[in-house]
């Protein structure tokens, strides 16, 4: 497999949100708005290439039966890293993103690339699969969001589109991630299939 | 590099290595945005004072009053101008919202009305209960607007409730949370009113 397909896979080939259904607790819970959903997507990204890193490094090191919780601590660590300097330097965005960032450890996109390539791949290789299917997931997450928040506020990245009197609420609640997953999902596999 | 054998002793030392390595990564990064954290959460809270009171030149000495129904205590910031008394600023809060606790700054001017809020810490939907940030600061509709009201002139309880302040579309939850702790800010600034000085006096 060359680089630029095992970069590119994770937008709509093995997309990690509409292909993979991987870390939907993030995806279905952050993406009530299109910012929201970029900043969840690039602090995923951040934790999924340095952990794609640090486990392809350490992975001749780590016996098989103890693998996982290595690597569970690999990824708590960073994602700590990540709300720490977030709280310090981005305070306006942990304040909207603060209650999801440790929702990342959970996130089995970050262990499951981890585990399925990571341990199996040279540096390079996961490096670039870490930053591919951590952009994948970003890319889904700010169309789930930016649908949303066209659909139940009117708005996109906070700017009025249509006045608020018009807008179907439900979208921005919990059965609105629902039922815009399911609407990609279906557009997704139809570009695919073609 | 061969892989390591799962034997007892390679997992307890690769376990014990990893999880070293990570305590100590974690040990460096707090200390070093422990400073910049408490600047930001100060100048955030510095900010929002600013934001609802009136202009004012000085700030007095802060200081805590406890709440009578128990529960964690009330911050007050009073605030001068040319060494008068102009508002004071609650930091209050509420248990009670949709998604638990609130945490709001509230401004109360010398005539005793809220001057202006601005909420710090909630956990509610977003795009539905987080819109009180706005949704009770909008002149434009005087049905949702506290600003220039009390809990005195004013029933401060939802129009559902029988109140006299609209609650945001579809989050009366997080709306009756966010007028008791208004409420409860009015309240203790009442009782409270001889414990502020009247001027900045040193």
């Amino acid at each position: 497999m060359s680089q630029l397909k095992n970069f590119s896979k994770g937008f709509i080939k093995e997309n990690p949100v509409f292909v993979l259904l991987l870390g939907m607790c993030p995806t279905l819970g952050v993406t009530s708005s299109a910012i929201n959903g970029l900043g969840m997507g690039l602090a995923t990204t951040f934790v999924l290439l340095m952990s794609n890193i640090v486990v392809s490094i350490v992975k001749g090191a780590i016996p098989d039966k103890v693998r996982i919780p290595a690597f569970i601590v690999i990824i708590a660590t960073f994602v700590t890293i990540v709300e720490l300097t977030m709280q310090a330097y981005l305070p306006s965005l942990f304040k909207s993103l603060g209650l999801f960032i440790p929702l990342i450890v959970v996130n089995c996109l970050v262990l499951g690339r981890a585990e399925a390539f990571a341990s199996k791949n040279n540096l390079i290789s996961s490096m670039i699969d870490g930053l591919g299917m951590g952009l994948g997931f970003t890319f889904a997450l700010v169309l789930l969001g930016g649908f949303r928040e066209i659909l139940g506020a009117g708005k996109i990245f906070d700017i009025t589109i249509y006045s608020e009197n018009y807008v179907t609420l439900l979208f921005v609640l919990s059965p609105g991630a629902f039922i815009v997953l399911g609407y990609l999902i279906a557009l997704i596999n139809r570009i695919k299939t073609k | 590099m061969a892989k390591k054998e799962s034997t007892f002793i390679n997992m307890v030392v690769m376990l014990f290595l990893v999880t070293g390595i990570a305590a100590a990564a974690l040990g460096f990064v707090y200390d070093f945005t422990k400073g910049p954290i408490a600047e930001a959460k100060l100048k955030a809270q510095q900010e929002a004072i600013t934001n609802v009171l009136p202009q004012f030149d000085a700030l007095g000495e802060s200081f805590k009053t406890l709440v009578e129904e128990g529960g964690d205590s009330l911050e007050f910031f009073p605030a001068y101008k040319n060494g008068e008394l102009v508002g004071t600023a609650i930091k209050t809060y509420t248990k009670n919202g949709f998604s638990g606790f609130i945490s709001i700054m509230a401004g109360i001017d010398s005539e005793g009305n809220f001057s202006g809020y601005s909420v710090l810490e909630h956990k509610e939907t977003p795009g539905l209960g987080s819109k009180m940030d706005t949704w009770f600061s909008d002149q434009e509709k005087p049905g949702q607007y506290v600003i220039g009201k009390n809990p005195v002139s004013n029933n401060f309880t939802v129009t559902k409730d029988g109140g006299d302040i609209d609650a945001i579309t579809a989050s009366t939850i997080t709306s009756r949370a966010f007028l008791e702790a208004l409420v409860l800010a009015y309240n203790s600034h009442k009782e409270n009113k001889e414990a502020i000085p009247a001027t900045a006096g040193n």
